[in-house]
């Protein structure tokens, strides 16, 4: 993959490669006020991001001029939809470097992604499939929604499932990864990057051991897919999720990317109209690759506008936002470690790791952090990030969350430093 | 400053300094209540005494806890235990329900200071949708012990105490929130 090769570039540099003013300039909802006067600082991008002006544009344009189903009917409007919709599904399939457009499967997001994949896997039968006394493997900083999935295919297949642990520093804890991955493992999930903890995850290592056992592996890349160059060839995975909402599109699109052999192979996840070759009363086929993954009248606005998110991204650069992000990321590190009671949780410093960063201040709780920050315009995430088995892990209850993207600023970064003072005050806490 | 409605220091106080915390001996019911979003956590045990006082009806004897969150959630366990312990069921539950209330005005209502004494603090909390459930949690949780407890008097408690167990089959501040 890339990946590596990208952020190896990327720490090369001091000063981000974007033109941050200018694309600021994109998102008009970053030249909003809150709570009066105060400007906006938006450090919650890990949640969602913002959406630039030419996303908008292009639900605004679908809607007004070419609103119709898609894949039926002959009249214009269905066609340009149609027509839309597919060509949203080429430009994510080229973001990806996928070999196929088949390969592309729009869902609604990345936990439908997830579950989709771990149900027909569960349901694929012999040899593939997951039955009685087989195992699944994750790790101990998914997202629930790379948990729960695979709690509920492993307890109703009576298979088991294990998981890596975590170091102090929050990386993944690989010393025992061979006894963690044996022969009965069948599938291997685990996030490319987390979402909590912002740390890159060495998908090299977990994926060559999850081939010597022949599993099955999912990555989770909702917070990879928005921020670096994600190449599905080159990673080398099975199945890889991700969400439009993260990544400049809008909500309701997300995707599932899987080896087309393999797609082929697997059963198809929900049933209706569109996944469909042939129905009579007593059975079906099932249409060919996408769509049979596809039931039910798409998100085909919300693809749209994933496409033209795609193009925007693009534009700009995967490897030049990834840079950018690193730059902010690194600075924020450092400019977070010099406040006085705040302890990060996840990697310290900006090698091997994402533009989310969580901490804890003092023995104030997150969501008091959260109040205060917020009378200030400033918005981060407080709370498990859907992510709880982590704070239990750091002994925590939750934690602050600041998230950076594309457009964060280092003005935002000293915004953010300049609240947490005004916090300890407001509660107390000597700086 | 708007954040001053929120943070009374009557909630910064309790916040600081809670009462009655700590979990005690004997005790009738204990619940494990959490808020699922936000990971504010309470193990709440209540002692019930039957037919004590002049009105011849329950007297929440004991509310203990261990708890961990927020200022709000805090607090408000702290307070709800000043509004409760002592008091006849009759007493307790009105002041439950003038609570519950007062969280569910967005705030329109003007609180009883007679009932809810310290808690009139929170009035300021109804105004924060986000926050309503860590100002509940103390209070679901007192409600669900307390109903299991005399049910436990009855003898007709189906189960007992249940520290570990999820909460989602009991009522919690987030099906108050979806009711109100």
């Amino acid at each position: 993959m890339t990946l590596s090769r990208e952020l190896s570039a990327a720490r090369t540099l001091s000063v981000s490669p974007l033109d941050i003013e200018r694309v600021r300039k994109d998102f008009p909802i970053l030249e909003r006020h809150v709570h009066g006067d105060k400007p906006l600082v938006y450090l919650d991008n890990a949640a969602t991001s913002q959406k630039p002006r030419q996303v908008l544009d292009a639900l605004d344009a679908y809607y007004t001029a070419h609103n119709a189903n898609v894949h039926r009917g002959i009249h214009v409007l269905a066609e340009e939809a149609t027509a839309l919709y597919e060509g949203a599904r080429d430009k994510v399939a080229t973001f990806i470097n996928a070999a196929d457009r088949a390969e592309v499967i729009f869902t609604k997001n990345s936990t439908e992604a997830l579950n989709l994949a771990a149900n027909v896997i569960a349901w694929a039968g012999q040899p593939r499939g997951i039955g009685p006394g087989d195992n699944v493997v994750i790790t101990e900083m998914e997202h629930h929604s790379n948990i729960v999935p695979w709690q509920l295919v492993t307890q109703r297949t009576a298979a088991t499932l294990s998981w890596f642990g975590l170091t102090d520093d929050g990386r993944l804890d690989l010393d025992d990864i061979d006894s963690v991955i044996t022969e009965r493992t069948k599938v291997v999930s685990f996030v490319l990057v987390s979402n909590i903890l912002g740390t890159v995850n060495p998908h090299e290592a977990i994926i060559r051991r999850a081939r010597e056992v022949g599993a099955l592996v999912v990555v989770d890349a909702s917070q990879a897919a928005p921020h670096m160059p994600l190449d599905v060839q080159a990673l080398g995975a099975d199945l890889v999720a991700f969400t439009g909402h993260k990544m400049c599109g809008p909500t309701g699109i997300g995707v599932l990317w899987g080896r087309q052999e393999l797609l082929e192979e697997l059963p198809p996840f929900m049933g209706g109209g569109e996944m469909i070759e042939m129905v009579t009363m007593q059975s079906s086929t099932y249409a060919g690759l996408p769509h049979k993954f596809e039931a039910g009248t798409p998100p085909i606005a919300q693809a749209v506008g994933l496409g033209a998110a795609v193009d925007y991204l693009s534009e700009l650069g995967m490897g030049n936002i990834a840079a950018h992000e690193h730059v902010i990321t690194t600075y924020a590190l450092e400019q977070l470690q010099q406040v006085e009671g705040l302890r990060i949780i996840g990697p310290k410093t900006a090698t091997d790791r994402g533009a989310a960063v969580s901490f804890a201040l003092a023995d104030i709780h997150p969501h008091d952090v959260g109040q205060v920050l917020d009378e200030l315009g400033i918005a981060v995430r407080v709370g498990h990030h859907c992510a709880r088995p982590v704070c239990q892990r750091f002994g925590v209850p939750a934690t602050t969350r600041a998230s950076f993207y594309l457009y964060s600023s280092p003005a935002e970064v000293d915004a953010l430093v300049g609240g947490l003072e005004h916090v300890k005050r407001f509660f107390g806490v000597a700086s | 400053m708007k954040l001053d409605s929120l943070y009374q220091e009557i909630i910064l106080d309790h916040y600081r300094n809670p009462h009655h915390k700590g979990l005690r001996e004997p005790f009738d019911a204990e619940v494990h209540h959490v808020n699922p979003t936000c990971g504010d956590e309470v193990t709440l045990r209540v002692k019930v005494a039957d037919s004590a006082g002049e009105h011849d009806q329950p007297v929440i004897e004991d509310v203990s806890y261990d708890s961990m969150g927020c200022s709000i959630s805090q607090a408000s366990v702290s307070v709800m235990t000043d509004l409760v312990v002592g008091r006849s069921l009759d007493e307790a539950t009105r002041a439950y329900d003038e609570f519950l209330a007062l969280m569910q005005s967005k705030g329109q209502l003007e609180p009883d200071e007679d009932v809810l004494e310290d808690a009139v603090a929170f009035a300021g909390v109804s105004q924060y949708p986000a926050r309503i459930k860590c100002a509940l949690l103390g209070w679901m949780a007192w409600k669900d012990a307390t109903v299991r407890a005399l049910a436990a008097d009855d003898g007709s408690a189906p189960d007992g105490p249940t520290a570990d167990q999820p909460s989602a089959h009991r009522p919690t501040a987030d099906d108050i929130e979806e009711t109100a």
